[in-house]
């Protein structure tokens, strides 16, 4: 009989390490973590349900809210659905504006996460850092779109405000910031010893495992994986871009491990990027409208007349969020389908949990950067609300549901 | 005056005193660090609001714990650190006040002193084994570990100490504060030996966070991790008294830092007594330059090292007191050991 004893460690659905509730179950052996085991869907909250109630333009402000920092991705990657469902033209100057806005939403994404994982390692000085300089990207997005958080930029066929005159100053005065700023920041994230100290070979996700387990944005990419939506199925301004592609550690000359230095290395990395993309848009920006059709009943009684169906892939900060879209010659879509970055990094916790210690637990969780809100998209609403479903069954349903749908076609 | 009514005026003097610094220390701390990182920071009294709103708190004593030890851990605590702040600072002020006595030389014992540091650890970890919590548990199993890694450097510190004591004041006892704050253990020094004793003084640096559970060494609260650990359960006055005890440990091992190893007086470095308009105010200015010392000693080794590091993880914290923090100072033990013999050659 073994001597050691193993005890379950709950954690979640609250804890000071969360901004979300999930709930894991660990089974610990003093400090080692021997499994883990993952709960969500303590957030459903039905959105794509309520979007078959709404009209295509109520659809884009209600999308924004599935998550307070991806809050240009969803709407992005629901625009692109419908125009490719409904065969929209966007003029050429909202697709550039529409990479501003989204590469300044990644800036200010990777800024937050970079707080909060720092948080997570008790470094609280480059907490607010981080959050600070934060405040710079939050300020032009005010000055952009009047809002710091639901910046509503978006619509179908182009965009709803241009950028110009102050506006494209503050924009230019924003990339200058953190051209000058980025070595210093550099300086802190990659350097500092007891950063590296806490996340060098942690919470390792290997190559073929990020494959295998289909990982998405930063945490793939931080494996080697060189996979990006904007330049794989390049949109909006980014095919204009020829220097434009995935970032992984190797473009700092460091062998990918997989592990949470080469996310942060990745993250880093693409503020430049990012900077950079803007600093090109500003300069290349081409005149012309912003928008296909500036008035929203006339794009309704447009897409009324659409029986098809279109998918939007666009990379959130976090990785691709992919939309799908059913129209059918009605002023609601018949079937809204969300799936979000998180989905898909999920279950890539589970490898890098294995042989990790208790103190590792928050900041492999951060290290994805996962949003909970984005990724529970399914409840049982029958029974006791909560039950575990085989992939045979799930398969099923999913067939039932989508036989309806055809039916209703 | 009796010596007992000096002994007992001194005692008194400074657990009130103790109680009023520490939590001013507190309040300084937590300020210093929030300018660090650009913030306001809580008002400098946030220390004394948050004893008093504690102390009116309800107190809830959870289900499954072993109730006498959870009640009884705060009160241990919070009076051995009091114990420890007068065993240290007692000694130091009869020597400020240039009160000599026979009976008062034997005070403060080095190795009474390394068990009182333990003491109010070891009440932690009770009463984090007794709160009958998982987190809890984990918090206590990791003050245990950096309660045991940072004993060896400690215990070598405080021998280095007594051997140079003994070469210094062979008439003195020599594990005494009394006699370390008399003869300051840079006198008679060569090179070696002042390397050594910066060595001792540079793995204080780190000792001093571990004791009193600072960032980097912070794991046994670990908020991030395991939500307070081992304070997870406590609340109302139990928290108080083990707020008010780690209040009253910082200071206290601050202090002994200072005592070891910077306790020259204004009278020492000014060479005579201070007079200021016929009226002697050497004691008062002593107290304030020992103030002054035990304010830069904290805010270096306390605040300034906890905004400028991430928190460690329990495996790195053993490893790093038992390879790292040891090796400098055995180094600095041979190197004072050896002094006296480079210096004859």
């Amino acid at each position: 009989m073994s001597n050691k004893e193993t005890y379950k460690l709950q954690i979640g659905p609250t804890h000071p390490a969360f901004k979300e509730p999930v709930r894991f179950e660990f089974e610990v052996d003093g400090e080692h973590v021997l499994h883990a085991d993952i709960d969500m869907g303590y957030t459903h909250r039905g959105i794509e349900h309520v979007s078959k109630e709404r009209n295509f333009i109520q659809i884009i402000y209600l999308l924004e809210r599935i998550c307070g920092i991806c809050s240009t991705s969803h709407p992005m990657a629901y625009c692109l659905a419908v125009e490719n469902a409904a065969e929209i033209e966007v003029p050429a100057r909202a697709k550039y504006i529409r990479t501003i806005v989204g590469e300044l939403e990644r800036l200010h994404s990777h800024l937050l996460w970079a707080g909060v994982a720092a948080h997570e390692v008790g470094f609280d000085t480059l907490f607010y850092t981080t959050w600070d300089i934060r405040e710079k990207v939050m300020d032009c997005l005010e000055v952009i779109s009047g809002n710091r958080v639901n910046y509503a930029m978006l619509t179908i066929g182009g965009v709803r405000r241009d950028i110009i005159g102050e506006v494209a100053e503050a924009v230019n005065k924003t990339v200058e910031y953190y051209s000058d700023l980025y070595s210093q920041l550099e300086d802190i994230m990659l350097n500092d010893m007891s950063l590296r100290l806490r996340t060098e070979n942690v919470g390792i996700l290997t190559y073929d495992e990020a494959l295998k387990l289909c990982a998405v944005g930063p945490t793939a990419r931080a494996s080697g994986l060189a996979k990006d939506v904007r330049a794989d199925y390049a949109v909006n301004a980014y095919p204009d871009i020829p220097w434009l592609k995935a970032i992984t550690p190797n473009d700092v000359g460091k062998k990918p491990v997989g592990d949470i230095y080469d996310r942060i290395v990745v993250r880093v990395l693409e503020i430049k990027q990012s900077v950079d993309i803007i600093r090109f848009c500003m300069e290349n920006m081409p005149g012309g409208e912003i928008v296909a059709e500036p008035k929203a009943v006339k794009v309704i009684n447009q897409l009324k007349k659409v029986k098809a169906h279109g998918i939007g892939r666009y990379e959130g900060p976090r990785g691709e969020v992919s939309h799908y879209d059913i129209l059918d010659n009605n002023e609601c879509p018949v079937g809204v389908k969300v799936k979000a970055p998180t989905y898909s990094n999920i279950i890539s916790w589970v490898p890098m949990f294995r042989g990790a210690e208790i103190a590792d637990i928050p900041i492999i969780m951060s290290s994805i950067d996962p949003c909970i809100a984005c990724s529970d998209r399914a409840s049982f609403v029958e029974g006791e609300g909560k039950k575990t479903v085989s992939f045979g069954e799930l398969r099923k349903l999913s067939m039932e549901k989508m036989n309806k749908i055809r039916r209703g076609l | 005056m009796n010596e007992l009514t000096v002994f007992l005026i001194m005692v008194i003097s400074t657990l009130i005193g103790g109680i009023y610094l520490g939590l001013l220390g507190r309040g300084i701390d937590r300020k210093i660090a929030a300018k660090f990182q650009s913030r306001i920071g809580p008002p400098i009294r946030q220390g004394f609001w948050d004893l008093k709103k504690l102390m009116l708190k309800q107190t809830i004593v959870p289900e499954n714990s072993i109730t006498w030890v959870f009640k009884g851990a705060p009160l241990v605590a919070l009076v051995t650190s009091a114990m420890l702040l007068v065993y240290i600072m007692v000694p130091y002020l009869l020597y400020l006040t240039g009160y000599e006595s026979p009976m008062f030389a034997h005070m403060g014992d080095f190795i009474l002193v390394i068990y009182l540091l333990m003491i109010p650890a070891i009440a932690l970890v009770a009463g984090g084994f007794s709160a009958g919590s998982p987190l809890s548990t984990i918090g206590s199993q990791r003050e245990m570990v950096v309660l045991m890694a940072t004993e060896l450097p400690l215990a070598v510190t405080v021998i280095a100490f007594a051997v140079k004591m003994s070469v210094l004041a062979p008439s003195m006892p020599s594990f005494s504060i009394f006699t370390a704050a008399s003869n300051p253990v840079w006198n008679g020094m060569g090179p070696a030996g002042i390397l050594g004793v910066i060595l001792l003084a540079s793995a204080f640096l780190f000792i001093i966070p571990a004791e009193t559970g600072k960032i980097p060494f912070d794991q046994a609260e670990a908020e991030t991790e395991i939500a307070e650990g081992l304070l997870a359960e406590y609340s109302g006055k139990y928290l108080a008294f083990f707020q008010l005890a780690e209040a009253l440990k910082s200071l206290g091992v601050v202090a002994l830092v200072v005592v070891l190893f910077f306790p020259q007086g204004v009278s020492t470095i000014m060479g005579g007594q201070m007079i200021a308009g016929g009226i002697n105010i050497t004691v008062p200015c002593e107290i304030m330059f020992f103030l002054l010392k035990v304010s830069v000693v904290y805010s270096v080794s306390i605040s300034f090292i906890r905004v400028s590091m991430a928190r460690l993880k329990i495996s790195q914290v053993s490893k790093f007191f038992i390879y790292s923090v040891s090796a400098v100072s055995i180094t600095g033990f041979i190197l004072i050991m050896i002094d006296p013999r480079i210096m004859a050659m």
